[in-house]
């Protein structure tokens, strides 16, 4: 059911498949250690930033699209809010690069394709949903 | 052999004062013979990014859910996620979680499912020992393996079903959730929106009284005098009354279930864990909308 999966999508996906319930938990930890810091550019633009209001911690998202509508994916969420941060980073990691079509094109079910859903309550997985459909709301408002 | 009780003077003003520890009593109690300190958390997470040093963690989704049916686990697998945790009957257990301890006080209601008798809650939870800067670790303890028994779950006495509500009306009842949910004006909590119902609304002669207005902003529970203004003389409890608390899936109205269990001293209070995303959702139940 991968058929609508970019390949960098696909590939975060069949990672976590190919893991037992406890390894799924420490792959998502390593994807929520490893968001990156906004880059200074962006640091003090708070206004830019969107909130994701289907998520109960305060996670903000923005998109920037360049002159060849290739994307990229920025996010910020707190440090005690690691689960969040996670999907976040395995979005932001996972869509950053690819151009906008292909953005657009990716499946609204990519977050029940991880294999997380015996783990992590629904509503968790649902705020991953909000953050991927805000992304592409911006992707089509900004791409060329 | 317990392990002695946190001796606060704020405590000893509550019915039950060995049911909550301070962070200070804790972190000089850490490795006490005796002790177990559990962690429970919204965030699936949390625990693995630092913990107190020694606890366990605790997944209310995973550990204390049932996998299949809406239900909690049975005797058999308590006894395995108690001996692996290295606790045995007489042991103290501590919790503490994110959220104020919302997990936290779930975890003690179903641990008294099976009548372990001593849990306690740290007053404040996981945020108010961060705050203070407390010893964190990402180092998980690994526990001597004890032999938990099998208990049989009571539900009776501080658990209610749908039927046992709808054989309670005209009884008090608190509902815990927000203001626009008691209302009717939203089904969810904002930021939950798929934990939501058909309808919205109250049960019938419910009194509002959200969760959060029992803790002070560092987490932590209000003075007794300040609890009993809140449920006495704002909700109008009276000393034995039988109440039922409910929320939406039975997390919040447990904070407030051991409020009123525990710190007030209600002897009968029940927490109604199908709360609103099952009498929101079931046929011909009678609602109530609006504040009141």
């Amino acid at each position: 059911m991968t058929a609508h999966l970019p390949q960098s999508l696909a590939e975060i996906s069949e990672d976590f498949l190919a893991l037992d319930d406890n390894d799924r938990v420490q792959l998502l930890l390593e994807f929520a250690l490893e968001l990156p810091a906004l880059p200074e550019r962006y640091r003090d633009h708070p206004e830019l930033f969107e909130r994701v209001e289907e998520c109960q911690s305060p996670v903000y998202i923005f998109v920037e699209v360049d002159s060849e509508n290739i994307v990229s994916v920025f996010a910020t969420a707190p440090e005690q809010a690691p689960t969040t941060r996670g999907f976040a980073s395995i979005l932001a990691s996972g869509l950053s690069g690819m151009s906008a079509p292909d953005v657009l094109n990716v499946s609204d079910d990519f977050p029940n394709m991880l294999g997380l859903a015996k783990i992590i309550s629904p509503l968790r997985l649902r705020g991953m949903g909000g953050m991927l459909r805000r992304i592409k709301r911006q992707v089509s408002e900004k791409q060329n | 052999m317990p392990v002695p009780v946190d001796n606060n003077p704020k405590f000893d003003e509550y019915v039950h004062p060995e049911v909550l520890v301070t962070t200070d009593w804790l972190e000089q109690n850490l490795g006490t013979p005796g002790l177990v300190v559990l962690e429970s958390d919204e965030d699936v997470l949390l625990y693995e990014i630092g913990h107190i040093p020694g606890s366990f963690k605790i997944d209310w989704h995973t550990d204390l859910n049932d996998p299949v049916v809406r239900d909690y686990i049975d005797g058999e697998s308590l006894s395995k996620l108690f001996s692996a945790r290295g606790i045995s009957p007489d042991t103290t257990i501590v919790i503490y979680g994110d959220k104020s301890n919302w997990w936290a006080t779930y975890a003690l209601w179903v641990f008294k499912l099976f009548g372990h008798a001593d849990v306690r809650i740290l007053d404040g939870g996981r945020d108010k020992w961060i705050s203070e800067g407390r010893p964190l670790t990402t180092e998980k303890p690994i526990a001597v393996a004890t032999t938990y028994p099998v208990l049989e779950r009571d539900d009776a006495s501080i658990r209610a079903y749908k039927d046992d509500v709808l054989a309670h009306l005209g009884k008090p009842l608190i509902d815990v959730r927000s203001p626009e949910e008691f209302s009717g004006e939203r089904t969810h909590m904002p930021s939950y929106p798929e934990e939501g119902a058909l309808r919205g609304g109250h049960i019938p002669g419910a009194a509002s009284v959200p969760w959060a207005r029992a803790v002070n902003e560092d987490g932590t529970y209000k003075t007794r005098a300040e609890l009993e203004t809140l449920y006495l003389d704002g909700a109008g409890l009276t000393a034995g009354d039988d109440v039922i608390a409910y929320c939406r899936i039975g997390e919040r109205s447990s904070h407030t279930w051991f409020a009123l269990k525990y710190l007030l001293g209600f002897e009968t209070v029940r927490n109604y864990d199908g709360s609103w995303t099952e009498w929101g959702s079931a046929v011909r139940v009678p609602i109530e909308i609006g504040a009141k």
